[in-house]
């Protein structure tokens, strides 16, 4: 027999969770930001139609969201190189809470800097 | 206090949840409740227990998708709406019922080499262990395990890998490579260091979230990850 979300439904598994989601997400985007740099290949113009593209409010919206992913995920990877390489106990739960806060405030800092 | 709604589970890996009715008793465990169906509704249910109050480990069961020790869990903390769904452990053969076959759980014990390997004899002076040494806190923090099986059925590593020793195996050899009495620190950690052992951990922690005796295995595990790393870049394993 196997669990279900039951089992799973506590903070440290929202946080794998969240690093394996954007972690997939995040390599989704790659190609896109490859393509997107390959627009310079091309020639100055079409890179900066490219760019002038991307000034779009649903395209800042995405890059925002975008922002959030990288943040989140690194913060959750450094989370855990924290819980696996230092000497720990009793505080994971507060090192949660800073990596959630952390890639949040670089989310809002993004955002605030768009808008 | 009116009656519980219990679904129990009847059969082994293929069955499905027969439903009772318990009266709702003040201060009622879990396993009271298991022990009242088998006794008032039906004789041929099986179940597990031995001591009743959280010493022997074996009365663990799967309570509304949960992992848990029942002689220790009250009605009132998991009962919302006066709901029971009572499971045998996750990620171990059912035998029957509520009763699951613990062999393959106890064999990673013996496979994480869990057996302390002394090197003294008993002619020799006691050894002397300081209680706040690093190494004797580490093997404190751990070593109250009661073999419940509680994180094994809560990890899903050991669902997608059947080979994975799993969180309490793991968290004994750490108490034993903490043990300064203990000589066999090299095999123990060879044992534990290969793709069944501890650098699978996902660090889910739903070991440490479910443990009724509040070690966290995931501590324990990121202990061994950094010690086998250690050896292993100094050659010794």
């Amino acid at each position: 027999m196997k669990n279900d979300f039951r089992a799973r439904n506590h903070p440290a598994y929202w946080a794998f969770v969240v690093h394996r989601v954007s972690g997939l997400l995040l390599t989704l985007f790659l190609p896109l930001h490859f393509w997107a740099l390959g627009q310079a290949l091309h020639g100055e113009a079409r890179f900066d139609g490219f760019l002038r593209w991307t000034e779009q409010p649903l395209v800042k919206f995405a890059e925002t969201a975008l922002v959030l992913l990288l943040a989140a995920h690194m913060a959750g990877g450094v989370r855990l190189l924290m819980l696996e390489f230092l000497a720990w106990r009793d505080w994971q739960r507060s090192l949660l809470a800073i990596a959630s806060g952390a890639s949040i405030a670089v989310g809002l800092a993004f955002l605030l800097n768009v808008v | 206090m009116g009656m519980l709604h219990v679904k129990v589970w009847r059969g082994t890996e293929q069955g499905e949840f027969q439903a009772f009715e318990v009266p709702r008793l003040e201060s009622q465990t879990v396993l009271d409740v298991v022990t009242y169906i088998q006794r008032k509704c039906d004789a041929s249910l099986a179940y597990r227990f031995a001591c009743r109050v959280g010493v022997c480990g074996s009365c663990a069961m799967s309570v509304n998708g949960q992992a848990r020790w029942t002689c220790r869990t009250h009605v009132s903390k998991v009962a919302a709406e006066d709901r029971l769904e009572i499971a045998p452990l996750r990620n171990l053969p059912v035998v029957r019922d509520l009763v699951t076959d613990m062999r393959e759980f106890f064999d990673k014990w013996a496979r994480a080499r869990g057996q302390f390997q002394g090197g003294k004899r008993r002619t020799d002076d006691f050894a002397r262990v300081a209680p706040d040494s690093r190494e004797r806190q580490q093997v404190d923090a751990g070593i109250e395990c009661i073999g419940c099986g509680v994180c094994y059925s809560a990890c899903d590593v050991v669902t997608w890998n059947r080979d994975y020793l799993g969180p309490a195996a793991l968290n004994r050899a750490w108490t034993l490579v903490n043990d300064v009495r203990d000589v066999s620190r090299k095999e123990r950690l060879a044992a534990v260091a290969g793709d069944a052992g501890c650098h699978a951990c996902h660090t889910h922690m739903n070991c440490t979230e479910r443990c009724p005796k509040q070690i966290s295995p995931t501590a324990a595990i990121a202990g061994l990850k950094r010690m086998a790393l250690a050896a292993a870049v100094k050659g010794e394993i």
